[in-house]
């Protein structure tokens, strides 16, 4: 059993319905392009249903048609399912006529009965019935009435060959149409194929690829093609008017007339909601401020409010460290096992990225609702002009905001949603510039750089690299487009505005419950494996052995000093041998954490009572005390745990610098001069790769804390910068490189699966490298030359990028333009 | 308002195609005697007469319902001009007007 049927008629819907299974449903056209498959049992054994791509019509134009078209001709479904929207019958009906001249054995579905009712339109199933031929059922899909009565339906269906379709009558035309069908006829291996007033009409209407299926099947198939020929020609040259265009009103006139005397509307004079709705929202002066408004509100309510919100789930994250951290291997004085660093990395990474999903859940949720709403298509329509300028689509704009186009977004789902752009240039130039976009995992390395070098001018800064990677992702699009993508194959931007309605707490719940799981299943695995290797490249090959002798010998003198100072003092019984101490240094890191991450007196009181009862012993060393000698016991101990951090960050520093990664770091020093980008840095790009979020993270190792003070990673950055010559114009280096620096390894991958070719995933990775570091090594070698610090360079570059914005954006604008003269010819051209 | 924008042009308003598709078979002096509807205004109320260029455009337009002898009226533009909206029936259609220039109309 096939169900077709046209965009928004409800079809993945009743899909689920009737076989139970979860998947993804929009109200934005063309979201079901895959073939899906499900099955239930009905009276007669399994039924199996498959839910062809959303279609209009029958023809080879797009590839959805063709899917569909080649699923009915080649797999002949025992019956298909034809699902129309109840209130758009006319439209609706063209493809049922078709699917009736396939000769398939058809059951009409009449979806969304509540919104034709509400409508006003009471619609005769019995009359539309006869009219048809066939079985004519009513449903809502999204309440689940009417299923039963279809599967009873289904189970009725004629065996195929026994339906008697109704058939179209095509006036002027028809003696040419059962002219062609008689001789078709004739070719018995044609007739399994496609019924022959179907291959008729088609023959006709000019179809290329039913010319093809002549092929092979007719002895002569000239003489057919021949009739077929003169038959339009003919017609054409009486009639003014294609014999294409003939079959098309024919069937326009058919459903027009059957919706004139099957359906009674009771408001065929009241202008509908949606219009009177979008005489305010699509005004021309008013619809820029509601697209504004809207795009402000989601931003404030996903990343302002959900930052608010992780506030409150962090410390749970962060509990789950601590429990890790205490159910792995204990660590030792110098040396932890390879078990608990890379159990504590694998955490980290994973925690970082479950820190984001409250904003991911209220940001889908909000999405969802903008396309279940009908004002996403919209937004389409307000932006199309300006996004079409730069080779992009009006339906970029949902990519782009899931992206991140105001700051603070997620560029996997955002190469995901590309799915639903008709435009196949125009997508795979939105899949090629969505991760330009500021991802919230590019917040934290601006957030950090701002403040060590523009702390005067923070939001000023945080507003040019918000907005200059919008301009970027506009110009790369437009170049792409004239270069590689130029021979690519585009569509025409011809959309239907879905009615306004109101969405369902369940739908948009489920929705964003199923993005959020995608996004932590897709990018959790790939975080989780490349962490991984990045841990390996970070360790090894580890510290020389004589290196490790030499950390040795301190560890020890140090632990003898710890001993001398407790010489005499009654609690250095606790400490009696060497593994007791490392569990006494150990414990009170734990304890240090644990208070950390206490958010009330209450709960620090709970962690003291803890500490104490399970470690008696231990407790004088780390509380605060006045007995003398608690307080001799715990400046040991802290002098101690100090040298011991030393120590181990020194450990980490030369491990890192000896590694893998750090060798190549150094290696691209040369590449990477003309930028400013030492060794350090190129190692937190290298393995912010991974995700974005492990720069920072890189960062805060190789700028590791001193003496165990506790200062910010911004103070200790800005110190080691300005020792290495560092300026703000490295950081503005650093700041663009990292805007247009390659999408994260899991965005890669999805664009691997989006546009289904690991050459383009290549590029995708390649292309922005030499972009962001050509910008980079411009920006610092530029502004050195030209004497301008950070702020100033800054300016020029935004200025520089917005000048050439306009110029690109203006070029050939012409303020008389509707239709303009060259532009139409080329856009048939561009078709194939 | 926006008659200044399209006024002076209504003498283009020829076939804006010059070659391609399905408009090529039937004589052009014939065919494209209509006005385009890419040059028309918000409000007008029109016929659909014909639809030139061929192949996946064509059959866009047609799958949305711009069948030749249906009557659709244009509701506005975006605010930039470009695309417009119009009404066919119960639907309303959004289309670049370079596609709109692809429809021949008259008045209704």
């Amino acid at each position: 059993m096939a169900l077709a049927g046209q965009q928004n008629a409800g079809k993945s819907t009743l899909f689920n319905a009737l076989t139970g299974v979860q998947q993804h449903i929009a109200n934005y056209p063309g979201v079901t392009v895959d073939k899906k498959s499900g099955s239930y049992s009905g009276s007669h054994g399994a039924v199996e249903v498959v839910d062809l791509p959303g279609t209009y019509s029958l023809t080879t134009f797009s590839l959805e048609e063709r899917v569909a078209r080649r699923f009915l001709l080649e797999d002949r479904p025992d019956v298909v399912v034809n699902v129309l929207d109840a209130s758009n019958l006319r439209r609706g009906l063209y493809l049922t006529f078709q699917l009736l001249e396939l000769g398939l054995p058809v059951i009409v579905v009449l979806n969304m009965m509540d919104m034709a009712e509400r409508r006003g339109l009471a619609i005769d199933t019995r009359l539309l019935e006869q009219r048809l031929g066939v079985p004519v059922v009513t449903t809502v899909g999204r309440k689940g009435t009417g299923i039963k009565e279809l599967k009873a339906a289904i189970d009725r269906a004629p065996a195929p060959g026994e339906a008697l379709a109704a058939s179209l009558n095509y006036g002027p035309l028809e003696d040419d149409v059962v002219e062609l069908q008689r001789r078709l006829t004739s070719a018995p291996t044609l007739q399994a194929l496609a019924s022959s007033r179907w291959l008729a009409v088609k023959l006709l209407e000019h179809d290329g690829e039913a010319a093809r299926l002549l092929d092979g099947h007719l002895a002569e198939p000239h003489g057919v093609l021949d009739r077929a020929h003169e038959a339009r020609a003919r017609f054409e040259a009486a009639n003014d008017l294609t014999a294409a265009d003939h079959v098309a009103r024919s069937r326009d006139h058919l459903a027009a007339d059957i919706v004139a005397t099957a359906i009674v509307d009771h408001k065929r004079d009241v202008v509908p909601l949606s219009e009177r709705i979008d005489r305010f929202l699509l005004h021309r002066w008013l619809a820029p401020v509601f697209l504004a408004l809207t795009v402000w509100a989601v931003y404030q309510l996903s990343i302002v409010q959900g930052y608010e919100l992780t506030k409150v789930t962090w410390p749970f994250l962060a509990e789950f460290r601590n429990l890790a951290a205490a159910w792995l291997p204990d660590a030792g004085f110098l040396h932890d096992p390879q078990t608990r660093s890379l159990g504590l990395w694998m955490v980290d990474s994973v925690n970082t990225l479950l820190n984001y999903v409250p904003i991911f859940l209220i940001l889908f949720a909000l999405i969802a609702i903008l396309e279940d709403s009908g004002y996403m298509a919209r937004i389409a329509f307000i932006l199309d002009r300006v996004l079409h300028r730069f080779g992009l689509h009006g339906q970029s704009t949902l990519p782009f905001v899931l992206a991140g186009v105001f700051a603070g977004g997620c560029a996997v789902p955002g190469v995901m949603a590309t799915k639903g752009i008709p435009d196949h240039r125009a997508r795979m130039a939105t899949i090629l510039t969505v991760p330009f976009m500021n991802c919230m995992a590019k917040i934290p390395l601006y957030t950090l750089l701002i403040a060590i070098y523009f702390p005067d001018d923070k939001a000023l800064v945080l507003f040019y690299l918000s907005t200059i990677t919008v301009f970027a992702a506009l110009l790369v699009a437009k170049l792409l487009s004239m270069t590689l993508l130029r021979h690519h194959e585009t569509a025409p931007f011809v959309m239907e505005l879905p009615h306004y309605h109101l969405p369902t707490l369940t739908g948009v719940l489920r929705r964003a419950v199923e993005r959020t799981w995608l996004y932590i299943r897709k990018v959790g695995t790939v975080v989780v494996a490349v962490a991984a290797v990045i841990y390996v490249l970070l360790q090894f090959p580890g510290v020389s052995l004589e290196r490790q002798l030499h950390y040795q010998e301190q560890a020890e003198a140090a632990i003898a000093r710890f001993y001398e100072a407790l010489d005499g003092n009654p609690l250095g019984a606790a400490v009696t041998d060497q593994a007791r101490l490392t569990d006494l240094v150990n414990v009170a890191t734990a304890y240090g954490a644990a208070r950390l991450n206490a958010g009330s007196r209450e709960a620090a009181q709970a962690i003291d009572d803890r500490f104490r009862e399970r470690h008696p012993d231990f407790w004088p060393f780390i509380t605060r005390s006045r007995d003398p000698d608690a307080r001799a016991a715990a400046s040991a101990l802290r002098q101690l745990a100090s040298t011991r951090k030393t120590l181990r960050r020194e450990m980490k520093d030369e491990r890192i610098r000896n590694s893998f990664l750090g060798q190549i770091g150094r290696a691209m020093e040369p590449a990477t001069q003309f930028a400013d980008f030492d060794w350090k840095i190129n190692v937190a790009l290298l393995s912010s790769f991974a995700a974005r979020e492990s720069s920072v993270a890189t960062l805060g190792v190789l700028f590791d804390q001193p003496e165990g003070e506790n200062r910010p990673l911004e103070e200790r950055m800005g110190e080691a910068g300005a020792a290495a010559g560092n300026t703000a114009l490295t950081a503005v280096a650093l700041m663009l490189f990292f805007a247009l620096y390659p999408p994260c390894l899991a965005t890669t991958i999805m664009v691997r699966v989006q546009t289904g070719s690991y050459a383009w995933m290549a590029f995708s990775i390649v292309f922005p490298t030499l972009l962001g570091l050509g910008v980079a090594s411009a920006v610092f070698t530029g502004g050195n030359a030209l004497g301008l610090d950070g702020l100033e360079m800054m300016t020029l570059v935004y200025f520089g990028a917005f000048g050439l914005l306009l110029a690109v954006g203006l070029a050939g604008w012409r303020p008389r333009w509707p239709g303009t003269p060259e532009a139409v010819p080329r856009a048939v051209e561009e078709r194939p | 308002m926006m008659g200044r924008w399209f006024g002076g042009r209504r003498r283009r308003a020829s076939c804006p195609l010059e070659h391609g598709g399905s408009c090529e078979a039937a004589p052009e002096s014939a065919v494209c005697r209509f006005k385009s509807l890419g040059d028309a205004a918000p409000g007008t109320r029109c016929r659909v007469r014909c639809l030139h260029g061929g192949g996946g455009i064509r059959q866009r337009l047609l799958d949305h319902g711009i069948v030749p002898g249906i009557e659709a009226t244009v509701l506005r533009s975006a605010p930039l001009l470009d695309p417009i909206e119009i009404r066919i029936g119960d639907s309303f259609i959004t289309l670049r007007r370079t596609e709109a220039a692809l429809v021949g109309i008259d008045d209704a």
